[in-house]
Formats: C-alpha cells, structure tokens, sequence
C-alpha cells in the first residue's frame, strides 16, 4: 500500500508539522516515508505545502504530480491541488473561508469544519491534530496510537504534557467525519 | 546506536555524519538551501563531545582558506555551501588540490546563474567536474539520490580523499537537502590522535618535534619544470583514482530499449517513471553515477550497448549529458531534457518527454 500525500495551506497553519508528525507515525510502524516540503519565502505568511509518502514498498520519486490524499487548507490550495487528486482519491479541506467548492465528481470530498472544532475545543493551536484526525479516519495509513507514539518521540519532554490534548484533538477531527 | 532508524533531512544527514566520523573541523557560511547543516551542528555543539570545531566564518572566501589551513594539518575538515557561495570558493579549491591536501567540500545546489533562486538545481555539474578553479585539477565528486546517501558518503568522501591526497565533494541539491527520509547514522568513530595523524600524513605541517625535517604545503611552485612534474604526479593520481573509484546504480538494464540518465534527485524522479513506463510495457532502464568525476563511462557502454535511445534528465540546460555522449560515442540518440531555476520534473512530465524525443520518433 503507498500513500501519496500533499498538505496544503497557509504558513503558520502547521502543515509542514502535520506532515511530520505523519511521517513520523510511519517510521514507528517501520514503514517506507518521506516528507518533502515547499521552503523558502512563500512560507513567509504566503502558502506552505509538504509533499509526504507513507508506503509498505520503497520509495522511489519524492517529487510527484498527482496524489492519492490531498488536504488542503485554504482557497488558494484548493484551486491549485483539486486537479492533482488522482481518479478515486481523496480531498480534504477545511470549510472556513472556503467560497468555491470543489466540483470533481471522479473523487471522494470530505468537507470539515476544523477551525470551528477549535473554537469548540477553545484551543486554535489544535487545528492541525484535528485536521490529521480527520484524515486518518477516512485514510487509516497509521495507527492513533503511532501518532501518539511519534509525538512522544519529536516533542521534548517539557511539551510532553501536551499529548494527551492532541489526542482530543485527533479524535475531535475523527468526528467530524460524518 | 548503530542501527537506529531516525528521520532526518539530507542536510541535517550530513552534519551528523560529520560529527560520527570523526570530523575534526567544520568551517562554513548560512546559505539557502543547506543552512541546516550549520544549524545542526550548532545545536549538537560536537565541540562538547568529540572535540570538533564548528566555526560560522566571516564569509565563504574566509571558509575555504580555514579549510585549507586546517587540511594543511592533516585534519579531517569540511565545509559546505550552495552554489554561489562555491563559485566565492573556487580559488581555495583550486589551491587545495595543487596543495594535495585532502579535504571534503559539499555543494549543495541552488537554482542559478547568480544569486538565482533557492531552489534545486544541478547547475554544477560542469563546475564540479570539470573545474570550476583555475588550473588542471579534479576532485572526487558524488552526487546523493537519498538522505541514507547524504550520510553515508561524507564518510566514503573523507576516505577518498586522505587515500589519494585530493578534494572531495559531495555535489547534492536543494531537495535532497530539505527531503526528510528514513537514515541509518554511522557508528561515532574516534577522532584522530595526532600521533595517527602524524602517521598517516607524513606530509602534514603539524610540527616536527625535531624528528624529521619540516614538511612545506604549498600551491607555488616558480621552477617551471618542478611544476610540471608536479602536474604529471597530479595526473597519475586522478589516473588511479578513475581506475578505481567509478560508482554508479544501474536498474533494469538487462532487458531495456530505452535508458535514461540521471543522478541526484532526478535519479529518483526518473526512477518513477521508470515504473510508470514498464506498466505501460516500456522497457525502460535506469544509470546513475554516483561518481560523477571519475564518470562511469565503461559502466554507461556497457549498459547502453543494446538500447534504442538515451534520454539525459538533468535540472540544467545539458552538462551531464557531454559526458554521457562521450561514453556512448554517439552510437545511438542521446536526447537531454532540462529544468532550470529551481523547478523539478515529475515522473508523468519525463515520460511524455521520453516518448516524444524518443519512443514516438
């Protein structure tokens, strides 16, 4: 199984950290991964994207033009990756300030209202776990418990404490799925 | 820690794997996009652990020369950099190799000419392998296709260049430097002793104790046949090391018609199209140096022999591609496809390439 991935929105979302986390759930499940971010000055307030692979075989090309999962997080993203959503892939995107929907009909679309969970969970900086919820309802390519598991590995001991609201925030985005 | 798996990116790949081998000095300047090699060592402050010097210098001029005076010592020293900060290098370079001091340089490349943007490139090439200094000089240069390669070749970088007393360089790009993939670190080696040190580089400048007479490093030689001779012992050693040291990948070669070319991040782009062609019943094959300097090119004839057409995927206008002609004597097409300034090929880009220059003709 290989899971072809773009994460897409606005720097300061934390999509390059979603990937990571993502990709790092990978390695703990001794998976084949790579994360590729977009770098440079479109991070600076404009948009950020990363590219990342989980895979059960080698991974040959990091670079790629279509994918299976796309998740995009503002219009501008939505406009440019709604077309590289290979036929019966996934997409994703969060509904706030979204004002022309998708209109392929060969995919599967999963609106969610995840800066609304936030509000809910009255916490913003939760945005990205509830995004990753989400997709790994609809794409179970890891285990929760590998997330949690990355997370305890890449966050330094003194955030260790936030853990336990990342995973509310993971099984928030998982509700959202109707 | 032998065999753990981490992640990592290819810059930060690098670092580590200098620290693990024992790297007595680093000497650079912060350049986008390989600024991270610079950051991880500082944030792994190695001067606390094995005793290796991370120093920012003033500039990238400033760096080589450090590099230079530490290599003159017989120190394992590197220093890296993207591709205008190695054009501010070259006349180190060029002094460290008629110096024949070992050392090991990386270029990890971005879009150019001129400050060009920040993104992959591998605009080098020529300037890796041909020289980009003055004077008749080559260095070992690889090119890394993954960040397990980023690591593993600072170690066989730094090995060739103390077995032939000549420059390294590990020429990757700014993908494969932001890439983060799974990487196996070395084990941490010990650094040097100077009494090893002494003993492996008997030609070192790190005093003589009154043992033997002063060794001299230097690049000027006025004596016009002293400085020929020492051209033809140039020459001698780049002879062995092509003999020797030619490393390339080659994967499904046996049975294709069509072989493309590549290294670095287009090795693995090309890699995927490869698989996208044979699903579609394209035999295709795959070759790429890992050297390119001494270039594989009996490897290339070799595994060209039966193929209808080359096709040269590089991210630069064709430079790679003399080398590949050179090595197949032009005995089939060898058609090149770019991208410059940054801008990387996908896999269903290079196919359609593929078949119109070649397949479709």
């Amino acid at each position: 199984m290989i899971n072809e991935i773009v994460i897409a929105g606005f720097g300061g979302q934390g999509v390059l950290s979603m990937g990571k986390i993502l990709a790092y759930s990978g390695l703990m499940e001794d998976k084949e991964v790579c994360w590729l971010p977009s770098y440079g000055p479109e991070q600076r307030g404009g948009t950020a994207n990363v590219t990342v692979i989980v895979s059960d075989e080698r991974i040959s090309s990091p670079v790629l033009n279509t994918y299976d999962v796309v998740v995009v997080l503002n219009q501008q993203s939505l406009d440019k990756f709604e077309s590289k959503v290979k036929p019966g892939g996934i997409l994703m995107y969060d509904t706030y300030g979204i004002h022309k929907k998708p209109t392929r009909t060969d995919i599967t679309v999963y609106p969610i209202d995840a800066t609304e969970a936030t509000i809910e969970m009255n916490n913003s900086k939760t945005f990205n776990m509830i995004v990753l919820g989400a997709l790994l309802h609809v794409r179970p390519m890891v285990t929760i418990e590998s997330v949690l598991k990355a997370l305890k590995k890449t966050l330094p001991e003194r955030h260790h404490h936030l853990i336990p609201l990342n995973e509310q925030a993971l099984n928030k985005g998982a509700s959202l799925i109707k | 820690m032998k065999d753990e798996v981490t992640l990592m990116k290819g810059n930060e790949a690098l670092a580590m794997a200098a620290i693990r081998y024992g790297a007595d000095a680093y000497f650079g300047y912060p350049i986008t996009p390989q600024s991270e090699v610079l950051e991880k060592l500082e944030e792994e402050m190695p001067w606390e652990t094995t005793g290796m010097v991370v120093l920012q210098a003033e500039s990238e001029v400033a760096a080589i020369n450090m590099v230079y005076g530490g290599a003159m010592t017989g120190k394992a020293v590197l220093t890296s950099t993207s591709s205008p900060g190695f054009s501010l290098m070259q006349e180190g370079v060029s002094y460290l190799a008629a110096s024949e001091v070992p050392a090991l340089l990386i270029n990890v490349q971005r879009g150019g000419p001129g400050l060009g943007t920040i993104h992959a490139s591998q605009a080098d090439y020529f300037q890796a392998c041909k020289g980009g200094g003055h004077g008749d000089y080559r260095m070992i240069v690889l090119a890394p296709s993954s960040v397990q390669e980023m690591a593993d070749m600072v170690a066989l970088g730094f090995d060739l260049a103390f077995k032939y007393r000549c420059v390294s360089m590990i020429l990757a790009d700014g993908t494969i430097g932001q890439l983060m993939e799974k990487v196996v670190l070395p084990e941490q080696r010990p650094r040097r002793t100077d009494e090893e040190i002494r003993q492996q580089c008997p030609w070192a400048v790190n005093g003589r104790k009154g043992m033997r007479p002063s060794n001299v490093v230097t690049s000027l030689e006025l004596d016009d046949d002293k400085m020929e001779e020492n051209n033809w012992r140039f020459q001698a050693t780049y002879r062995e090391i092509e003999k020797n040291e030619t490393r390339c990948e080659l994967v499904n070669v046996e049975d294709c018609d069509y072989l493309i070319t590549a290294f670095g991040t287009t090795a693995r782009i090309a890699m995927k199209t490869m698989e996208l062609a044979r699903k579609e019943g394209i035999k295709v094959g795959l070759f790429r140096p890992i050297t390119l300097w001494p270039f594989p090119e009996k490897q290339l004839r070799e595994a060209a022999k039966n193929v209808k057409g080359i096709l040269c995927v590089e991210l630069n206008a064709g430079q790679m591609i003399e080398d590949v002609k050179l090595a197949v004597e032009c005995k089939m097409p060898v058609e090149h496809y770019g991208r410059f300034g940054g801008n990387v090929p996908t896999p269903d880009e290079l196919l359609n390439v593929l078949k119109e220059k070649l397949i479709n003709k």
